[in-house]
């Protein structure tokens, strides 16, 4: 080595400066007294179902607003919420397989916060890159899906590490597919132990009153802050 | 995967230390990555050499130190390091373990001249 090389200590994580723009959404959420949550899942776990039943069990009493995060520039998910009545906003990620902090930012500058009480952030469908990237939301939830597998814990551990809500969906599935629920679980709990978890089915609704009840109670908790 | 928007981090984070330290050029970076971490892949350093060039950092080189996760069980009270997949206690079997440590990923220090 040259001798007038020198090393320069720095340790800072990666994620700081979106970290930091995480930390802004979060005191402008709390400021207009919005309760929020954060949907991750692989593509095709239920997520936009997940969505839309939960903001229909929830209507009229509580106004939800929705920024959907895709990767290309389709209105699919965005039209089926403004369809039962709520605000949605399409983020396009151009490409890009997560939302970020800015991205989430640029869209509550889209949303009529005053308006609304939660509000769900639908991540890009992926359960890689969301997972290191925190928007500012008071709850990051994962949606896990029977048909995916029971080993997903064991494969993507750093999501189902940094998440505060397990959602289990497709469990009416259960008789028709592989899945051990016991592996599927142990791995949860060594990654993530007590983790809040609800089993439910978007196709026969099962499981869907626990959960709506159970963020209900979070969202007035919110309220009272 | 999301890359480029980690090799950036990197690049502004470096490039601000470097500044403060006075280099004249930014010959090595060193990033600690936890076993339980994002996964990165060499292609970071690929997007490295395009976005450093004409910058202190050019022809910089990259590397990646993977640390193991440090776990503890709860049942038998063990420490012990996860290098693989997810496995409950190697001592004892249980799966009550607390992570203490595998996210880790950070830039630990560059090496610069000046």
């Amino acid at each position: 080595m040259a001798n007038n090389t020198y090393r320069v200590p720095i340790v800072e994580k990666i994620f700081n400066a979106n970290d930091q723009i995480a930390a802004a959404n979060r005191r402008l959420l709390d400021a207009r007294h919005v309760f929020s949550i954060n949907i991750m899942a692989s593509p095709g776990a239920g997520k936009t179902s997940f969505i839309l039943k939960t903001i229909q069990a929830l209507a009229p009493d509580l106004r939800t607003g929705v920024v959907e995060g895709d990767t290309a520039p389709v209105t699919i998910d965005a039209d089926k919420i403004t369809a039962v009545g709520m605000p949605a906003v399409q983020i396009n990620t151009g490409g890009d397989c997560h939302l970020d902090a800015v991205m989430l930012k640029d869209g509550l500058e889209q949303l009529p916060l005053d308006d609304i009480v939660l509000l769900v952030v639908e991540n890009v469908g992926n359960l890689i890159c969301p997972a290191a990237f925190s928007l500012g939301t008071h709850l990051n939830i994962l949606i896990a899906s029977i048909p995916e597998g029971d080993d997903k814990p064991y494969k993507y551990p750093a999501i189902y590490r940094g998440v505060d809500v397990l959602i289990i969906n497709k469990v009416d599935l259960m008789p028709y597919v592989p899945f051990n629920m016991d592996y599927f679980r142990q791995g949860v709990e060594m990654l993530n132990p007590g983790l809040t978890t609800f089993p439910v089915s978007c196709m026969t609704g099962e499981g869907l009153d626990s959960w709506v009840d159970w963020l209900k109670q979070k969202v007035a908790e919110g309220q009272n802050r | 995967m999301h890359e480029l928007a980690v090799t950036e981090s990197i690049f502004n984070i470096a490039m601000k230390h470097a500044k403060e330290a006075q280099a004249s050029r930014v010959t090595d970076l060193y990033v600690v990555i936890g076993r339980l971490s994002s996964i990165v892949d060499d292609s970071v350093q690929f997007y490295w050499d395009m976005i450093t060039e004409d910058t202190l950092c050019a022809g910089s080189l990259l590397h990646f130190q993977r640390v193991p996760a440090q776990l503890l069980c709860f049942d038998c009270s063990k420490e012990f390091t996860l290098d693989s997949e997810l496995a409950p206690c190697p001592s004892c079997g249980s799966a009550k373990i607390k992570v203490i440590s595998g996210d880790q990923f950070y830039l630990d220090s560059i090496e610069i001249q000046k």
